[in-house]
């Protein structure tokens, strides 16, 4: 009893002395720990994916193979493969900030842009790539705030874009102040659609959504490919026509730089979500069917309703992520449609805690590491499948925060020390 | 329909299932007798004899009229969904819609068959190894499950010990070290799994999705690092041979699908039957049993709940890793990106279908082998169907059998729930 009466003094705020370094460092400047923990665990995800590539690397373990001989050589190639890997990584996602500021001061000077522009372009290729993040990214986090894991992102991304780019080519003759929202909307209802399935199987049989919405992906994978290889199929490859130009979501910036007008619509749905979950009486019944099913339904909560509608939402969010990111990049679909946006959905939402704020940070940091890797590859020969690994040590270091505690030796928060305590002397 | 939802009374719920059922099973004897056009005087042909290793094993080919018996079926359905809306099946009504769709799809394959024929044997033989991997799976989910762990991840290991066996299999030219290093592969991800779950008592699903996206991206990225330079290294070889049973493999029909198959195919059936008896009749399987079902009184009774949970999901790991070994050396010979393609969901469907019994789960694998076979029989006969819808039907059974069966299996009662000494 006396060892549980000790310990609130001990974690007591004002006596950080005892703390770790990177408590103190943080701690003083009033970071908390909920922001700390993601960052801590993406920079142990990146250290680690470091070491990979190292190791990865057949020069390098060549040098390691001649370690005795030459350790230093060995310790340096691996410095310089890393090195060169995340240089290469950081020009790609937010280019050269020499060549940018160099420009920038010559389009001062004389209004020559096309060099700025050129130098801009891979930072501006990242924001353009955080668009399908921050809408797919939002879509499963108001899933997990309704406790169901919608893993069918990337399916629903796919019907999303399918319809939208259906409605692109094929309606002739609108303003794009209608067709362009009309082709959004179709790809939103087709994603709705393919949600609500799973959701009405979840709330009538009890089916679990994370398998069925993963059989959903693979349907939507097979549709697709049918549509494409056939009654949708333009030219020689599996691929549909390009929309009009009336559907198209303009480019802001002229021609090389390619962010286009959805990168506002995906924060416009930020807010949106943040107002509808956290604002309105729906979202706080959302909220609360996630948080305790049992006591929702006693409360007079409809919960199997809920739980659709939450699938429904998510789907859609999902959906708009594959029609804005169609509409304003590829301008058609194909098969080679989505590098697996859907997928690093699950990590973004797990990474942002759910919450849009959280969803639009963490979006961004993926949309620039996948910006990064790209160039990666082709720079430095690192497969771009490197993010994936970083992101599956992400979902796991969040998940777990006792892993990050223990590496940093981070206090954990007071009211956790204290149910943990008795477990702790009885065994 | 969100009014029905959230009115889900048992007494209206069954009466209004009775009804929905009735008109399935109606609309299904209408779309049966629309097959009948044009197939008057036709006759479809299974072929049963096969010809294995050079050794013809004969059988008798069944010749059936194609007419006569899409009617005689449409007309027994078509009479069940009468019978249903009249009286009702009352509790035999999974059995009979089970059985009305079964016949429906065997109907379809006698159809697509018509005026040709169709290597039944053959179809049947594919339907089990295809079955293989998913059952793996299915046992994999219940070692993990039984035990109060849910593994999402089973898909994650599949991957990995899929990769690794190709790999080592590659550079030792042998099999056998192969299929310890697919299941070293899969044990090492269950370890993981079994860390964040039971002493980081992290959202198991989290977890899981966690490991499938990790062992996406490690599989993806040395497959591109080191495999795709080194094509030596992504080719373990011949696969491994099918072993035939001395005298049993010339049963017709039987010999070829139960006796004359791949080694992995026999040890699953044999950790088919040791599970069943595992579970129901050792002292350890009971008390793993237990572990699932109330951790707490089974540790009042001095059970470690802890260890026999991690020892599960290694388990579990190590099944999963086999089943990947299994796919890619034992099956092909070489590594492809995401070669699982969904099996360790299959596998969890057919579990829940199976009712975390291992007999059941092989049953539910099963429908999903022949599901497989049987959409590439027909895509083979050119039905008229797309090939990709054709290639849905798997997903699609997955979800109408968790759609139907989920409300009626029992999962272990504290599965999915970590567990935590001193806890109500």
């Amino acid at each position: 009893m006396s060892k549980i009466s000790a310990k609130p003094t001990q974690t007591n705020p004002q006596e950080v002395q005892g703390h770790s370094f990177w408590q103190r460092l943080f701690v003083r400047k009033g970071v908390s720990e909920g922001v700390l923990l993601p960052i801590l665990a993406v920079f142990t995800a990146l250290v680690i994916g470091a070491f990979i590539i190292a190791f990865s690397d057949l020069e390098t373990l060549a040098a390691w193979g001649n370690f005795f001989n030459n350790p230093l050589m060995a310790l340096g190639t691996t410095f310089v493969t890393i090195w060169d890997a995340y240089t290469a990584m950081f020009i790609g996602a937010f280019g050269d900030p020499g060549e940018i500021f160099r420009q920038l001061g010559i389009w001062i000077k004389t209004g020559e842009s096309k060099q700025l522009l050129a130098a801009i372009r891979p930072v501006s290729e990242s924001l353009m790539l955080s668009v399908p993040y921050i809408l797919a990214g939002l879509g499963v986090a108001v899933g997990f705030q309704c406790n169901l894991f919608n893993i069918g992102a990337e399916g629903q991304l796919y019907i999303g874009g399918l319809a939208t780019a259906f409605v692109g080519y094929a309606v002739h003759g609108l303003p794009w102040y209608i067709h362009a929202p009309l082709a959004i909307l179709a790809g939103a209802v087709a994603a709705g659609i393919w949600g609500f399935i799973p959701g009405i199987l979840k709330a009538r049989f009890g089916a679990h959504e994370v398998i069925n919405t993963i059989m959903m992906n693979y349907i939507a994978y097979r549709l697709m490919d049918y549509l494409l290889n056939g009654p949708m199929k333009s030219g020689g490859t599996p691929a549909t026509p390009q929309v009009l130009p009336t559907a198209i979501l303009a480019t802001i910036f002229p021609s090389p730089v390619r962010i286009h007008w959805g990168f506002f619509i995906a924060l416009g749905m930020a807010v949106v979500v943040y107002w509808l979950l956290w604002k309105t009486p729906f979202g706080m019944e959302l909220r609360m069917v996630g948080t305790n099913a049992k006591a929702a339904r006693y409360a007079g909560i409809p919960v199997q309703k809920t739980m659709v509608l939450a699938l429904i939402i998510s789907a859609i969010l999902c959906g708009l992520a594959g029609s804005i990111h169609l509409l304003g990049v590829d301008h058609r679909m194909m098969t080679s449609f989505s590098p697996g946006y859907g997928f690093d959905a699950i990590a973004l939402a797990l990474l942002g805690n759910s919450h849009p704020l959280g969803v639009v940070l963490s979006s961004l940091l993926f949309a620039f590491l996948r910006g990064g890797a790209s160039r990666m590859q082709v720079v430095a020969g690192t497969p771009v499948e490197i993010i994936r690994i970083i992101q599956g040590m992400v979902i796991v270091f969040v998940a777990a925060p006792e892993i990050i505690r223990g590496l940093y030796h981070l206090r954990s928060s007071r009211r956790e020390k204290k149910s943990a305590a008795p477990s702790a002397s009885k065994s | 329909m969100s009014q029905a939802v959230s009115m889900n009374s048992n007494a209206q719920g069954g009466s209004r299932r009775r009804f929905t059922v009735g008109i399935f099973l109606l609309a299904e004897a209408a779309a049966l007798l629309l097959l009948l056009i044009g197939t008057g005087g036709m006759v479809s042909t299974f072929v049963l004899a096969s010809k294995r290793a050079g050794v013809d094993i004969a059988a008798p080919d069944l010749v059936i009229p194609t007419w006569a018996s899409i009617l005689a079926v449409a007309i027994f359905v078509g009479l069940a969904g009468v019978w249903q809306l009249i009286k009702g099946f009352k509790r035999y009504t999974n059995a009979v819609l089970i059985t009305m769709i079964s016949l429906g799809i065997l109907l379809f394959l006698i159809w697509a068959a018509r005026d040709n024929s169709l290597n039944l044997t053959g179809m049947l033989v594919s339907s089990v190894i295809s079955a293989t991997p998913i059952a793996l799976a299915a046992l994999s989910g219940i070692y993990s499950e039984r035990s109060g762990v849910v593994n999402i991840g089973i898909e994650g290991m599949i991957l990995l010990g899929a990769f690794l066996s190709v790999v080592v299999a590659s550079v030792t030219h042998s099999l056998i070290i192969g299929f310890l290093t697919g299941i070293l592969a899969g044990m090492l991800l269950g370890a993981l799994h079994a860390v964040l779950s039971i002493r980081y008592r992290i959202n198991q699903i989290i977890s899981g999705t966690g490991i499938i996206i990790l062992a996406l991206g490690i599989t993806n990225y040395f497959y591109r690092a080191f495999l795709n330079p080194n094509p030596a290294l992504n080719n373990s070889g011949p696969i491994l041979a099918s072993l035939p049973i001395p005298l049993l493999w010339r049963i017709p029909v039987i010999g070829p699908i139960l006796f004359n198959q791949s080694p992995v195919i026999y040890i699953m059936f044999l950790l088919i039957l040791f599970t069943h008896f595992f579970y129901n009749y050792s002292k350890w399987g009971l008390r793993i049993r237990a572990v699932g079902e109330n951790p707490k009184a089974a540790d009042t009774l001095g059970i470690n709940v802890f260890r026999l949970r991690y020892i599960s999901v290694l388990i579990s790991g190590g099944i999963a890793g086999f089943a990947g070994a299994y796919m890619s050396i034992g099956q092909i010979g070489f590594f492809q990106e995401s070669m699982s393609a969904g099996k360790g969901f299959l596998g969890l469907a057919a579990m829940i279908f199976g009712n975390w019994n291992p007999g059941g789960a092989f049953l539910g694998s099963l429908i999903f082998g022949f599901f497989d076979s049987w959409q590439n029989k027909l895509s083979i006969l050119q039905v008229g169907i797309p090939s990709e819808f054709l290639a849905m039907a798997p997903y699609i059974a997955t979800m109408v059998v968790l759609a139907g069966f989920v409300g009626r299996s029992r999962m272990p009662a504290a599965d999915g729930t970590p567990y935590k000494k001193g806890e109500a």
